[in-house]
């Protein structure tokens, strides 16, 4: 045991200091530190045109959030460092103030490998109405439920490249809880979690060491992802203690997670499909995302491209799935109007086969100059069941005006 | 007397040679072309891009690449976006193939994504400028089929005056008229024809330069667009050969953290 963790060591200092022999020159070229430091500020103004359900909620809301990134690279650009910072002030909502690092992790390029230490993010998957795959990072509900929107990962992420695909592991620890807004936000259901009665299954709670591996290649027009996940699951169960005032707090079990993503490139044409078989002592899973994309290219050569997007979703958790993708249909549309602005639109809407509910959202974004972005969002609901996670928050559609400065 | 007799004879029959001698068809030409090109292996280049609208107003952008030869089929190719700032990140990977799609990546920085794209988009425009897809990718020779015109005079340089037509359904062009000096088979000169046979765009190419002594490199090009009279000109600068590129360096990986 000693010795393999003197070994392990010495390999370590070997990888950080991956240089064998070399020349003086080449000494001096591996010093030279290359660096970047970039960013964006971007501000926000929301408006929820229907009145708050719960007490303590706002109809408007201004708040900010700062982006900034820095990135170092040496020894001709076999090694790097890259740090991703982020924080949100809101105008209202404590807790929807917010900062986390998204980003800050060393790695290092061997010639058929790479290492990376750190905080990380990482993407799985290929459909765009649902990402069932993609389970590293937790979701910064408190942002969205946009993909984009994702906590940073402590982790070990070793990634080897071979003529039959890549191979991925990761080794994670330092759970990241889901965090939800405060009294004064929109956007969360009724009661306010208590995050200090936070349960786990594993003893070790949020140290637990999560595993995950994937396999991932490209084949002529396929491009395929295996994956399998063994740790704390992402998705928190609900927990409620009666008392003389009810208390929530979020339990989250240990699962094993399976999963295939599948995307097919055929000319305008691309189909996709994400399936996922999830197993926890409680409860075995099985969900799944199929569709595709179709894109009219250069639409009556006015150099605007149309791509129009279609996905079912299947989940047998049925309702008690927080997202409620368990029925339901999405039909989308992109709009890239490919101009010197890059304006871009994109629009859908989701509706569950069972219960008619109706979920819609509109996104369209355009350059002004050279480094700043305008954006206009909208998200809302309609005839939502009951039974559905979304009902505690039927009253929560909104109109967002965003202006966002790149450094 | 005897040199000027076989002078003379020489004369007459190379003269003769020429005259019998059957027209290099379109096709000979390219491939000569290419064949001329060959063996290049791998190179990188930092490009600038302006775009001027009919309001004679300019929008710069930025980006650099690098490009590996690919024995047997089509270049790979990597393209970092460096301006403007929000695309900042923003990177597309190519392989593209003598025949049928190429294939291509996009890489989402903001939310760490490697996408893949539908590359039937041939037509459309590239990054709002004048330039479609279809200009900007690698220039195989079976992706079109060539008649040769006539030999002509252009920029002052002796070229051959070459129709080629898209292969491809779904490229923009009816044909392209292509003239190839006839010295070193640079290309001096593009028209484009649109679907209905008017004249699109033209695309000039300057400042040639000639890298491993042997390679013929346009560090100019300046493509006009005569339906809706904007410009988009694009200076190819620190182009460097010999980079020592391998397929890693076109690998998913890669993509993410092209810089």
């Amino acid at each position: 045991m000693g010795k393999s963790r003197f070994i392990f060591g010495l390999g370590l200092i070997f990888l950080f200091f991956n240089m064998g022999t070399t020349s003086a020159q080449d000494s001096i070229e591996k010093s030279k530190i290359y660096s970047e430091v970039s960013g964006n500020i971007k501000v926000d103004y929301r408006y929820f045109p229907d009145d708050a359900l719960y007490p303590g909620q706002h109809q408007e809301y201004f708040s900010m959030r700062f982006q900034p990134e820095i990135y170092l690279e040496w020894n001709k650009g076999k090694q790097l460092l890259q740090f991703t910072g982020f924080a949100r002030i809101d105008q209202h909502d404590r807790k929807r103030s917010h900062a986390d690092i998204r980003e800050l992790y060393w790695q290092g390029i061997f010639k058929n490998w790479e290492l990376s230490i750190g905080i990380k993010k990482i993407f799985w998957g290929v459909t765009e109405s649902n990402n069932l795959v993609n389970i590293i990072n937790q979701a910064d509900v408190l942002e969205g439920s946009d993909v984009e929107h994702k906590l940073g990962q402590p982790m070990i992420h070793a990634s080897f490249n071979q003529n039959w695909g890549t191979i991925d592991l990761y080794a994670m620890t330092y759970f990241r809880e889901m965090k939800f807004p405060g009294q004064q936000g929109r956007l969360r259901p009724p009661f306010e979690l208590d995050t200090s009665n936070t349960t786990y299954e594993s003893n070790s709670e949020k140290y637990n060491l999560d595993l995950a591996i994937r396999w991932s290649h490209s084949i002529g027009v396929f491009d395929l992802g295996i994956s399998h996940f063994y740790g704390t699951s992402r998705l928190p169960l609900f927990k409620i203690r009666p008392g003389r005032t009810m208390t929530f707090s979020s339990h989250y079990e240990l699962i094993n997670q399976t999963g295939i993503d599948i995307q097919a490139s055929t000319g305008s044409m691309l189909w996709k499909a994400e399936l996922i078989y999830r197993k926890s002592k409680r409860k075995t899973i099985t969900a799944f995302t199929l569709g595709g994309e179709y894109t009219f290219s250069n639409l009556f050569s006015s150099g605007i491209d149309l791509g129009m997007l279609a996905e079912y979703n299947f989940d047998d958790r049925g309702s008690e799935s927080i997202n409620g993708l368990n029925d339901d249909l999405f039909f989308g549309s992109r709009i890239a109007f490919n101009d010197p602005q890059s304006t871009d639109f994109l629009g859908g809407i989701v509706i569950d086969r069972n219960s008619k509910t109706l979920r819609y959202f509109v996104e369209a974004n355009r350059r002004l100059g050279d480094s700043w972005k305008i954006s206009i969002e909208a998200s809302g609901f309609n005839n939502i069941d009951p039974a559905e996670f979304l009902y505690l928050i039927r009253n929560d559609s909104y109109l967002q005006f965003s202006l966002t400065k790149y450094f | 007397m005897k040199t000027i007799v076989i002078f003379t004879i020489t004369i007459v029959i190379a003269l003769i040679g020429t005259a019998f001698m059957p027209l290099k068809t379109g096709l000979e030409i390219v491939q000569e072309a290419e064949k001329a090109d060959n063996g290049w292996a791998s190179s990188s280049n930092t490009l600038t891009m302006t775009l001027t609208n009919r309001n004679g107003q300019k929008t710069t952008r930025k980006m650099h690449g690098y490009t590996m030869e690919v024995e047997g089929d089509g270049d790979m190719s990597m393209t970092i976006f460096d301006t403007p700032k929000d695309v900042k990140g923003t990177a597309s990977m190519i392989y593209t193939h003598k025949i049928g799609d190429d294939d291509q990546w996009l890489y989402l920085p903001a939310i760490k994504r490697v996408k893949r794209i539908s590359s039937s988009n041939k037509s459309g425009p590239f990054m709002g400028s004048e330039f479609a897809y279809e200009d900007l990718s690698s220039q195989e020779v079976e992706k079109y089929t060539y008649k040769f015109i006539l030999e002509e005079k252009i920029n002052g340089q002796d070229s051959y005056k070459i129709e080629r037509y898209p292969v491809s359904k779904s490229s923009g062009y009816k044909r392209n008229i292509v003239w190839l000096n006839k010295a070193n088979y640079r290309v001096e000169k593009i028209e484009y024809y649109d679907r209905k046979d008017a004249l699109l765009k033209t695309l000039s190419f300057s400042n040639y330069k000639q890298y491993l002594s042997k390679y013929w490199r346009a560090n100019t090009l300046k493509m006009v667009n005569h339906q809706n009279v904007k410009e988009t000109l694009l200076v190819f600068s620190d182009r460097a050969f010999g980079v020592n590129l391998t397929k890693a360096n076109f690998s998913q990986n890669a993509l993410k953290r092209a810089r």
